[in-house]
């Protein structure tokens, strides 16, 4: 035992008497093994390291293997689709943009292939979100964190950079090297290379997100001509700036110290989560092939951890899986695909760092044969209310009316008595019309049977009924007049049906309100 | 333990190093906050230095430090009101020279027209005519089909223009004498009135109301404004009063306030105060409330 720990161990003791008697006791028996007292003078603590410590630079070796294939897919397939949908056109006729994905703030529309949101059906972005959090939280309960090693923006463009600063400095060794000798040409060269590129790939990132806003052809000729809205330039310089600094010289910081999505982590994972793990019962004790021999003629045993490092070298936020789990490891697996080669050049079994639980580690070890359990409970529930938060979504989008009506009864005043004592109740009625053509709406109104309907701005009439034009992927609003003669008491309230039927066919909407008295 | 199994170490003041702070014999151990966060602190600092420049931020002795951008929020809202012109300006070309009548039978003309008004509205009208034009006692509703100086879109312009009893040469004169203060007529001869008054909209009478007597006092005195059969006239702003509107109620108690002290509600002349754009939309605006007259 480290005296040190022992030290604080008993202070801790001695320092906390609402301790119950099992903590004190199993304390005192700690404190008893090693004889320190209480009130001992303690060792001095370096207490004169400073309180901010500077960033150690990551030099990131070059792997190859099963999960940097899968990495490298996922970085093309995600930035391959960032960088491009904004191009790929999709007709809507001569009333709607013709870009598949194109975010409108102007006529606020939401464009999507197919699909065109209005504000206020942005509760499908609710249900996206929605599933968007229990994906995670799916794929941490099996398998970790999946989203940080592999599908966070942060790990996909640093992962980029990295590669850009490898191909241009040298890999690990190379690189380290070269940072070690004084600046000469060729090194200047070389960071000035990376730099631009960097540069390049963060002004790109900039600009294809401009293109989401508006036309892309038009936006990328006018950027190009300096013809663009000042606006589009300053994101497109925000966006340059973050990525150049996030994914350039931030990198694992922003794993460690400014994202909240790590320190999540411990409440959504459980025993039974896949993790990449080194296997300590198979690495344990370590030892490098040489030492592994003598250990063995003596007669004792060796793991077949060779204590290599490579897994560290590898590590793009350079932490020792071999600690085990923690806060810097995103979980990428490129520790894995070191140590596999490692194990395949000495011949020993791979996967000595895999994904894998602590569970099985300890069950091998009892000489127990380890169990997956990938449905559980939680991911059991996780995946059914992705598919029932799927299913509303998909039924309620497949379902959803391209036209509605909404109405807001005059509040001041509820209800006018007109000079020949009939009452009238005045109602602002807006109609949607969300296809892309103009319509014709059948106003009726139920509930009320001597009503005189009457509509300002549309004198149209069909067959007795106002008929109201609203133009393509436009809403109107128009004022409604309801005059009865009946002899309705005060505080009486009569519940009306508002229904719009497009003069050419086609099944009604409807809203209720009511008719009240004077 | 060996340096193998480092995760099981207990983090303590040995190993880690504490802040040097304690208190009651409690240490706080010293995980180092990142440099970058320290400089990125100290930026933060640099660059509200940087308000203070550009920013108005001293106060002076009579004034202020203007800052470098020159910046003020009254010149900010100039800006937007400029910008908001702009946005506005095809649809204010054709709002300023097409005619009410025009705006009415053109529906995006009449939508943007309405939209104009209702701000307007809101803004200069609804202090008495309530925020919907629902109007209070004395001060007339809006949206009945009841009008005291009449209710065509021209109408309405005039009223607005040149108000009611404000002073204006061509605004709407003449109110309600004070038939009892002024000893025109007696109590008694003003409740017979009043009920008579009453009696014309078919409202119930006091038990044992003399209507004749009523009908000779209202022919004498009120049919000279409101007219023989009590039909009111436009060119005084004399209310009808044989309908079911009621300008401040309907009431004997009110009726016979209103003969004794007379009545006279002013409305201000907007002419000079709003531009003739605004005075077009909110007469389109109040003609649409639903009881405009063509």
């Amino acid at each position: 035992m480290d005296p040190g720990c022992d030290n604080a161990l008993a202070v801790q003791a001695a320092r906390s008497p609402q301790l119950g008697p099992p903590a004190l006791a199993a304390l005192a028996d700690d404190a008893a093994r090693t004889p320190l007292r209480a009130g001992a003078p303690e060792p001095d603590p370096p207490d004169n390291e400073p309180l901010y410590a500077a960033r150690q630079k990551i030099y990131p070796q070059r792997v190859s293997g099963t999960f940097r294939r899968v990495k490298w897919l996922v970085l093309f397939v995600t930035l391959g689709i960032y960088y491009l949908l904004p191009f790929v056109r999709w007709d809507r006729g001569p009333n709607a943009p013709s870009q598949a994905v194109l975010i409108d703030f102007p006529s606020r529309r939401f464009y999507f292939f197919f699909i065109e949101i209005w504000p206020q059906e942005v509760y499908y972005l609710t249900g996206l979100l929605i599933l968007a959090a229990l994906a995670l939280f799916l794929m941490n309960a099996i398998a970790g964190r999946v989203w940080c090693g592999y599908l966070c923006p942060q790990t996909v463009w640093t992962d980029l950079f990295q590669a850009i600063e490898r191909w241009t400095e040298g890999d690990r060794r190379e690189h380290l090297q070269r940072d070690r000798q004084p600046w000469s040409v060729d090194r200047l060269a070389r960071a000035a290379t990376k730099h631009f590129l960097w540069l390049m790939i963060a002004w790109w990132t900039g600009g294809a997100w401009v293109l989401y806003f508006a036309d892309a052809p038009t936006i990328v000729r006018d950027l190009a001509t300096f013809q663009a809205p000042l606006i589009a330039y300053v994101f497109i310089g925000l966006l340059t700036f973050t990525t150049y600094s996030l994914a350039g010289w931030m990198r694992e910081q922003v794993c460690v110290y400014m994202c909240p999505w790590p320190r999540i982590q411990a409440a959504l994972t459980d025993e039974h989560a896949l993790n990449v793990t080194y296997r300590y019962d198979r690495g344990e004790p370590r030892a490098s092939l040489k030492k592994a021999v003598a250990l063995h003629e003596q007669g004792l045993s060796a793991g077949d951890c060779i204590d290599c490092l490579q897994c560290v070298h590898v590590c793009p936020t350079g932490v020792d899986i071999r600690d085990g789990s923690s806060l810097g490891c995103i979980q990428c697996g490129l520790c894995i695909d070191a140590c596999d080669a490692v194990m395949q050049k000495i011949s020993r079994p791979a996967r000595l760092i895999a994904y894998d639980t602590d569970i099985n580690i300890k069950r091998r070890q009892q000489g127990q044969k380890p169990f997956y359990r990938l449905v559980r409970t939680r991911t059991a529930l996780y995946a059914v209310i992705i598919a029932l938060v799927g299913a509303v979504m998909t039924y309620t989008l497949a379902t959803r009316r391209n036209d509605g009506v909404s109405i807001i009864h005059d509040r001041n005043p509820l209800s006018v008595r007109l000079s020949d004592g009939a009452l009238r109740n005045a109602f602002a009625v807006r109609i949607l019309n969300k296809t892309l053509e103009p319509q014709s709406f059948v106003l009726k109104v139920a509930g009320l049977p001597d009503a005189e309907i009457d509509v300002i701005g549309s004198a149209a009439r069909s067959g007795g009924d106002p008929v109201i034009e609203v133009g393509p992927d436009q809403s109107r609003e128009v004022r409604v007049l309801i005059t009865s003669h009946q002899r309705l008491g005060p505080g009486a309230s009569v519940p009306l049906t508002f229904t719009i039927a497009p003069e050419k066919g086609g099944t009604a909407a409807s809203a209720g309100d009511h008719f009240l008295g004077p | 333990m060996s340096g193998q199994k480092k995760k099981d170490e207990p983090k303590s003041p040995a190993t880690v190093g504490t802040t040097g702070h304690e208190w009651d014999g409690l240490q706080e151990l010293n995980t180092p906050l990142p440099r970058w966060w320290l400089w990125l602190f100290y930026a933060t600092i640099v660059w509200s230095v940087g308000y203070w420049v550009v920013y108005p931020a001293w106060p002076l002795v009579s004034s202020y430090s203007n800052g470098l951008f020159n910046w003020h929020t009254r010149s900010a809202v100039a800006t937007d009101l400029v910008a908001l012109q702009a946005q506005r300006g095809p649809m204010m070309t054709r709002l300023a020279s097409a005619s009410p009548q025009q705006i009415e039978s053109t529906p995006e003309l009449l939508d943007f027209a309405r939209s104009l008004g209702r701000r307007a509205f809101a803004d200069n009208c609804a202090p008495c005519h309530g925020a919907g034009g629902g109007g209070a006692k004395g001060y007339p509703n809006l949206v009945d089909n009841d009008w005291l100086w009449g209710g065509t879109l021209d109408e309405i312009t005039q009223t607005i223009r040149h108000g009611a009893r404000a002073g204006d040469d061509d605004g709407h004169q003449g109110s309600m004498p004070a038939f009892g203060r002024d000893g025109t007529l007696k109590p008694t001869e003003i409740s017979t009135v009043a009920d008579y008054v009453r009696s014309l909209s078919g409202l119930p009478t006091a038990p044992g109301a003399d209507l004749t007597l009523g009908a000779k006092i209202f022919a004498d005195n009120c049919a000279v404004c409101h007219g023989p059969q009590g039909k009111g006239n436009r060119d005084v702003g004399a209310p009808n009063l044989t309908d079911q509107i009621w300008l401040y109620a309907a009431d004997k108690k009110t009726i016979m306030e209103g003969i004794t002290n007379g009545r006279g509600g002013v409305m201000p002349a907007w002419g000079g105060k709003l531009d003739d754009v605004t005075i077009k939309a909110l007469t389109v605006f109040v003609h649409t409330f639903g009881g405009g007259e063509q």
